[in-house]
């Protein structure tokens, strides 16, 4: 089983911060995702990148963390998009409405190439 | 020390030098003779008592034992031998051939040699038990494996629904244990008013329970097609099958007809628990005697009859009920039992009834020892001449069979490990992947809601899960102790609002779940929430 503990990186490419998030977000994953924003947001990139790649499990809490982090690169009128996600949760993101507002990439090379 | 001694499984690793891998200076290789790689010492062989007594080398030739060992280990070329010993236990023996000079070893090389023999054995000792590990972990998964195709053969034979009869309620529950038992029960509609109805349990578990019941079920379908008395059937099964039964096993047994329309009940009982009748007068036993499938050839077996009144239920149960034991050893019983079906209810509430009563009586942390089936035959009140003001009131249940039932502590992050163990136990009906996914979060979510919300985090207070068919649908149906609010109704998140500012990013749940099946329902009472999910499984 793929470890639980949720980690996120910061990595950055052009105008660009890409968060690499693995295991599970759920509560536990909120100091974590929410510093990792802020350490990115600090560098004002235009768009973020969430890179679900090494993701197994998503609740309804995580989603909700997902909305704020929506919420508050809305704000600032960047972006955010998305890659690496199973097609079981492209259908949660599709059945909340967050796929209308951050594009869904199949993987990095298409997420980083806009 | 003797006791030790009888239990030790004696190994002789031979071949000193290569075996340990460690380069030895002028061993040779490969003692002349035979191969000493693997033998074993018998237990009474004096050599064993020498070693635990005088721990050390043995010089092979010098020692005079009469002992068959060393006189392998001397036919095979072996000149000295270092025990090697670990926790008391003789783990095996590091064995020297002659030197290649041809000389005799010298007390440094002892020394040395036994220096090797004393570190060699704790790792020795570690290799041998992880690779005992190896061996039990193979045996485990062979019998899930076992235990996986009794379950499917057991279920494969179960009736696939229920028979729909006006003015008669039938409801079955059937939980399996999880070491797979032999219950199982059978409906035979004999004619347009009479209808057979089997209940039985094969002694044993497992695959052997599972064959002998696919035989049993087909000699009693047999029988009762050939003959209209329930004693004649059961003596004709009894007779055909007492030369095939593997011996020590066997099989109790109740066969009833029942003729709708008058509501009389004839039977016979092959060794199985009594039927129990509700009358307004209260709860009878109603007797009828005889042998187990099985065990003789030519038993006769008793035949009564009764009719069952308008109102009245008749109760058919196996062994996992009334010999359920409480962490204090008492068995469940029938006084229980008998006390419970007095209550004024129907059928299905009935067995709700029974079901948590032997959950408060057993409590948590209960294995379910054998399996149980309750069978409830009622006759409705709206019978015939009978006015009655609830016509609707009698439903033909439809079967439900239990895949599990779990109980988890109210903890965060639980709601994975939940969702996980509800997953493998459907396993058998092969939903597809995508459909697996949507049942994992559906039931993540409502047990992340209930031990959230419903319990709000309390340890002690579990999550209650239980996992059944009726082969229409699947049903998982997830309860809390109701201690925080009533669960909400469900509604479409509005994410503008919410990215907006003018909502909680959160509030997902319900309406995650409520689009990952196809069927949701919330109940509650004074003590627990219940959130049911179903899934089409047609």
């Amino acid at each position: 089983m793929v470890d639980p503990t949720f980690q996120v990186k910061v990595r950055y490419q052009e105008d660009k911060a890409i968060l690499d998030l693995s295991g599970e977000i759920n509560a536990f994953a909120d100091p974590a995702l929410m510093a990792a924003f802020s350490e990115a947001e600090s560098k004002d990139p235009d768009t973020f990148v969430l890179n679900f790649e090494e993701v197994d499990y998503i609740n309804s809490t995580g989603i909700a963390l997902i909305v704020e982090l929506l919420a508050q690169v809305r704000k600032s009128k960047k972006s955010m998009v998305v890659y690496g996600l199973s097609d079981h949760y492209v259908e949660i993101f599709k059945l909340t409405r967050l796929a209308d507002f951050m594009t869904i990439y199949d993987s990095q090379a298409s997420a980083l190439a806009v | 020390m003797t006791a030790q001694n009888q239990s030790l499984w004696q190994r002789v690793f031979g071949r000193g030098a290569t075996e340990t891998e460690v380069p030895m200076p002028q061993a040779a290789p490969h003692p002349p003779g035979g191969d000493v790689s693997s033998l074993d010492i018998p237990p009474d062989d004096p050599l064993l008592t020498y070693i635990l007594n005088s721990p050390g080398v043995i010089e092979v030739d010098k020692l005079n034992l009469d002992s068959p060992t060393l006189q392998d280990l001397r036919d095979t070329g072996v000149k000295v031998s270092f025990p090697l010993v670990s926790q008391g236990e003789l783990i095996g023996l590091l064995n020297m051939g002659s030197r290649l000079s041809e000389q005799e070893y010298s007390r440094d090389d002892f020394r040395l040699l036994q220096d090797l023999a004393t570190q060699a054995s704790p790792a020795l000792r570690v290799a041998q038990l992880a690779q005992r590990q190896k061996i039990e972990a193979r045996q485990r998964e062979r019998l899930e494996q076992e235990l996986r195709v009794a379950r499917i053969i057991q279920e494969t034979l179960l009736p696939k629904e229920i028979p729909s009869l006006p003015d008669w309620g039938l409801a079955v529950h059937w939980q399996p244990a999880r070491e797979v038992g032999g219950d199982f029960y059978d409906f035979i509609q004999l004619s347009e008013h009479r209808l057979g109805i089997i209940i039985a349990d094969v002694t044993d578990k497992g695959i052997p329970a599972a064959m002998v019941m696919a035989t049993t079920r087909s000699l009693l379908r047999a029988a009762a097609e050939n003959f209209d008395s329930p004693g004649m059937v059961l003596a004709r099964a009894n007779d055909l099958l007492y030369p095939d039964i593997p011996a020590k096993m066997f099989v109790t047994c109740l066969y009833l007809i029942i003729d709708t329309s008058t509501g009389l009940i004839q039977f016979a009982n092959a060794g199985h628990n009594l039927p129990y009748l509700r009358t307004d007068n209260g709860v009878v036993e109603a007797r009828a005697t005889g042998m187990p499938l099985g065990l003789m050839p030519g038993m006769d077996y008793e035949e009564t009859e009764t009719t069952l009144m308008p109102g009245q239920s008749l109760l058919l149960s196996s062994d996992g009920l009334v010999e359920a034991h409480n962490q204090e050893r008492e068995m469940f019983g029938f006084p229980r039992l008998k006390q419970i079906m007095t209550e004024d209810q129907n059928g299905k509430e009935l067995i709700g009834m029974l079901l948590n009563s032997l959950a408060e009586f057993t409590g948590d942390d209960y294995e379910q020892e054998d399996d149980i089936t309750l069978l409830t035959i009622e006759r409705s009140n709206s019978a015939p001449g009978i006015p009655s003001e609830n016509q609707t009131a009698m439903v033909n249940d439809v079967s439900e069979r239990t895949l599990a039932h779990f109980s988890f502590p109210s903890q965060p992050g639980g709601e994975r490990q939940a969702a996980a163990q509800v997953l493998e136990s459907i396993e058998t009906l092969n939903l597809s992947k995508t459909r697996r996914k949507r049942l994992e979060t559906a039931v993540a979510e409502a047990t992340l809601n209930a031990m959230e919300h419903g319990n709000q985090y309390q340890a002690d207070v579990p999550v209650d899960i239980q996992v059944s068919t009726d082969d229409q649908k699947l049903y998982i149906r997830i309860t809390d102790q109701g201690m925080g609010t009533s669960i909400p109704e469900s509604t479409h998140p509005d994410l503008d609002a919410k990215l907006a500012g003018e909502q909680s990013p959160r509030g997902w749940g319900l309406y995650l779940i409520k689009n990952m099946v196809d069927e949701m329902h919330t109940t509650q009472d004074e003590e627990h929430h219940t959130i049911e999910l179903a899934i089409y499984l047609a």
